[in-house]
């Protein structure tokens, strides 16, 4: 009986020995797994907490002050201090998805060209000169870009057009430029991600640049491109400053694109510092930002859509 | 038409969309700098803002943005690299990996807005901690933070394959393997991100309106005491950053210069752009030499 008991006790030393010399090397490896795996929990806490605690104060619009859901979606009159409150959110709406279309109609040729030039054409050029432009383009300042709308682009449009210069289309004109730089920086990795050998089929078959270009990359890369656009109009529908400085901020849907209107970051941007937490008006703002954050998922679910139909 | 013909327009228009571009950007800078360099002086940068009257500058709100930014690294840098490694790291593929690469996109993707009023919300109010430099700070750290992680993840990716597996392979542990032999070779593409990134940051307007404050106290300059409320170092006052201030004038400035003060103010914030835009390339390039020992 005694020898399996000094044999237990030569296994215990063994292993304390052994764990001795393990030891730091796990603690080691314990502290970074620990570190990092905190890093992550602050940030999906962060998106938890940003999503909860939207969501609280927008619902609390339908829930205690007895505006319903489509009364909000599509009311066109927005008089939160009239006798008789009214939110209807419609015309803030069109104002935001009809800037961020415009915008992306602008920029997308423009962004596509360029991508195409620093790919296919030139792009020796393309990346000593313009990659190092469209990244500048991405550094400037929202309130930059306003302050040159609102000095440039508002003036300039009230000589051509008929109006005050202010509106949609001064903002889907600042907001273009501001979402070039996203809509660039996809299609130039989406085309030259693009395999040679499809190219080099197309140009022995005796097709032009054009040809290839038209017909066999530009479809090719389809899904990718459109990625880009919907990433920049996605930019444009959240931004907020720089349209509001060129937009004009009246709560109408305006009967020409040279008419003052306003989008729902806009209104949020010039009420929401002077509403009192928790009166109807200023639940009402949440609920415009939980539009806009529910507008975030949907752009986010369509880009992750066209990135699944480009994998297959 | 014929082939050759359209090819030749399509290229002439490509052509000239990327000229386009490049004269865009060009008229952009020239515009914002030649106009508003002629306000910049020695007196614009670095004294208090006027409400009314001509000739105020700009001193405080210059102060409060690289304050702001330097805040916001301290908070930013060690959440993001930490998560960044374990996204690069330690992140298995499946779902839960899946899940989190999902959230880091949305938060990226949120409108800064709307992480300005989110600030507003639980930092400012019920955190108690107010309009403050260290609010502003933690929501532009909501902002900054999925930058930070993909940036670390990116460069972290980009390490090569051999040199890890040969600190694996010498019995170093894995968390060992990433400080001493992955950080280090990737530390100059994340120092040009993070520099890049801190550039956004300091443009960042919307965010901050709800969360540093649209107002900057008397700053006494000579006061160093990081718990007086009229020192410039106490990051619990409030604070106006240089982007709000040109948003502020220009909507609702009062000043009879309003306009000549948003664009030297614009000039000035655009060269700051510039500087963090060619310091992060020159930097970056600086410690890759450094660390390679490359030409």
């Amino acid at each position: 009986m005694e020898r399996p008991a000094a044999n237990d006790k030569h296994f215990v030393q063994t292993a304390n020995r052994a764990r001795k010399v393990v030891k730091p090397h796990l603690v080691e490896e314990w502290v970074g797994k620990v570190y990092t795996t905190l890093c992550i929990l602050v940030l999906v806490v962060t998106i938890g907490a940003i999503v909860y605690f939207v969501s609280s104060r927008g619902l609390t619009t339908f829930f205690s002050d007895g505006i319903s859901l489509s009364g909000l979606l599509s009311g066109l009159k927005w008089d939160p201090e009239g006798d008789i409150p009214l939110y209807g959110a419609l015309p803030f709406i069109f104002g935001s998805f009809s800037t961020s279309l415009l915008a992306a109609l602008i920029a997308a040729p423009l962004g596509v060209c360029a991508a195409v030039f620093m790919t296919q054409i030139m792009p020796g050029i393309g990346k000593r000169i313009l990659q190092p432009v469209i990244e500048l383009l991405a550094g400037i300042p929202s309130v930059v870009f306003g302050f040159v709308g609102l000095s440039v682009v508002v003036p300039a449009l009230r000589a051509i057009f008929p109006g005050q210069g202010i509106g949609i289309a001064a903002g889907a004109i600042v907001l273009s430029l501001m979402i070039l730089p996203t809509i660039t920086t996809i299609a130039t990795d989406a085309l030259s991600g693009l395999s040679a050998g499809l190219k080099e089929a197309s140009y022995a078959l005796g097709a032009t640049r054009w040809q290839t270009i038209y017909r066999i990359v530009i479809p090719t890369t389809l899904p990718s491109l459109l990625t880009g656009v919907v990433l920049g109009m996605s930019r444009a529908f959240g931004e907020a400053l720089a349209v509001q400085m060129v937009i004009g901020n009246s709560p109408h849907i305006p009967h020409s694109l040279f008419q003052s209107a306003s989008t729902l970051t806009s209104v949020i941007t010039l009420d929401m510092g002077n509403t009192v937490m928790g009166s109807a008006h200023n639940n009402a703002l949440w609920s415009l930002a939980l539009i806009l954050l529910a507008m975030t998922f949907v752009f986010v679910f369509v880009v992750r859509f066209l990135e699944r139909r480009k994998n297959r | 038409m014929n082939a050759k013909t359209a090819d030749r327009i399509a290229t002439g228009v490509i052509y000239v969309v990327s000229a386009f571009i490049v004269l865009i950007l060009a008229g952009l800078l020239g515009y914002i700098i030649f106009r508003g360099i002629g306000h910049i002086s020695w007196h614009f940068l670095t004294s208090a803002p006027q409400t009314i009257k001509a000739g105020g500058g700009i001193g405080p709100q210059l102060f409060n943005s690289l304050f702001l930014l330097v805040l916001t690294l301290i908070i930013t840098i060690p959440l993001g690299l930490g998560a960044g490694i374990y996204m690069s790291e330690y992140a298995k593929a499946g779902r839960l990996t899946d899940t989190i690469r999902l959230i880091v996109e949305v938060l990226s993707s949120f409108p800064s807005i709307v992480i300005g009023l989110f600030g507003l919300l639980v930092i400012v109010n019920l955190f108690g901690l107010g309009f403050s430099l260290f609010s502003g700070a933690l929501a532009l750290t909501v902002f900054n933070l999925p930058l930070m992680v993909r940036i670390t993840e990116q460069a972290l990716k980009g390490v090569p394959r051999e040199q890890k597996e040969a600190s694996l392979a010498l019995g170093l542990s894995r968390w060992k393997t990433i400080t001493s032999v992955m950080l280090p070779i990737a530390t100059p593409a994340i120092v040009t991100g993070t520099i890049l990134a801190a550039g956004r940051v300091f443009g960042e307007a919307a965010a901050l309106l709800f969360t540093a404050g649209m107002s900057s106290p008397r700053l006494d300059f000579t006061n160093w005491n990081p718990l007086d409320a009229r020192s410039p170092l106490n990051p619990f006052r409030p604070a106006e950053t240089l982007a709000v201030h040109i948003w502020k004038i220009n909507s609702e400035g009062l000043a009879p210069d309003a306009a000549q003060i948003a664009a030297g103010a614009s000039a000035v914030l655009i060269i700051m752009v510039l500087i963090f835009n060619f310091g992060a390339r020159w930097f970056g390039r600086y410690l890759h030499r450094k660390f390679t020992a490359t030409k």
